[in-house]
């Protein structure tokens, strides 16, 4: 593993880390979302970092392209007012209350994953990584992947349905 | 061990995601608060499939397209709510209270 590699690697999980935190302590639900597509791009830097490069594509076509595009999109068209109106942060008890319940699960976390893990070297392979994944997805867990078309399907009529304006009513 | 450097990645952000849920009252915010929980999770999962194979990416997307599914119906209550009670303010939402 080349220091060339380590130095990128933390380059983005740093960057994946200040920016979630500038995404949750802003106050205009626009100025969040773009912080949070930013979140996107470094986690899709670190996929390709851990021998991911499909995943990573996919997540920059699907998390940063449309999901977020839709996110962005509702916050337009609802039109909540200017961000210092928005009573949007909770009470002071909730809030430190939130911070105690993030900390306690940041530790929980940690410690659970203090266990024995192997070292593995994370350096990029040169093998085609878009194929396993191919035959993976479309053999051992086709049955999901089927399943996963009637959820969306299902998802589409579903949000076409409460999101229609009801003419007669 | 860049392997555990990724999964504390991870749990960060995860945290972040749960601290962001809690405190926020915007439902919009909220939403994207539990998608940046699920990109966490997407990390570990891409970090435990250098251990155990391409699996961990195979869930990755099906967490990816759940995920898409979970945006547009939230997405759609949340414009129905603003269409009944004129606001996305959830604690304001206490019609099942009463």
């Amino acid at each position: 593993m080349t220091p060339f590699y380590r130095f990128q690697f933390y380059l983005f999980a740093l960057m994946a880390i200040v920016a979630a935190l500038l995404f949750v302590t802003r106050k205009s639900p626009v100025a969040a979302a773009l912080w949070l597509v930013n979140v996107m791009f470094a986690l899709s830097g670190l996929y390709v970092m851990l021998d991911a490069p499909f995943v990573a594509a996919v997540q920059v076509l699907v998390y940063a392209g449309a999901i977020m595009v839709v996110f962005i999109f509702v916050v337009m068209l609802l039109n909540l007012g200017r961000p210092g109106q928005l009573p949007d942060l909770r009470a002071l008890a909730p809030r430190l209350g939130a911070g105690v319940m993030g900390l306690a699960i940041l530790a929980n976390l940690l410690a659970v994953q203090r266990d024995q893990l192997p070292t593995v070297e994370l350096a990029p392979h040169e093998d085609n990584v878009v194929t396993p994944v191919a035959q993976s997805l479309f053999t051992d867990y086709l049955f999901a992947f089927e399943i996963t078309s009637i959820v969306l399907l299902v998802a589409v009529i579903g949000s076409v349905m409460l999101a229609k304006r009801r003419a007669t009513a | 061990m860049m392997l555990a450097d990724a999964l504390i990645v991870s749990a960060i952000l995860f945290s972040i995601g749960v601290v962001g849920v809690l405190t926020r009252r915007n439902a919009i915010m909220l939403f994207m608060c539990v998608e940046l929980m699920l990109n966490a999770v997407n990390l570990s999962f891409v970090t435990f499939a250098k251990l155990h194979g391409v699996s961990g990416h195979v869930f990755v997307i099906l967490v990816m397209t759940i995920a898409a599914a979970e945006a547009a119906v939230g997405l759609a209550i949340v414009i129905s709510v603003f269409r009944h009670f004129g606001a996305v303010d959830l604690p304001s939402l206490k019609l099942l209270r009463r």
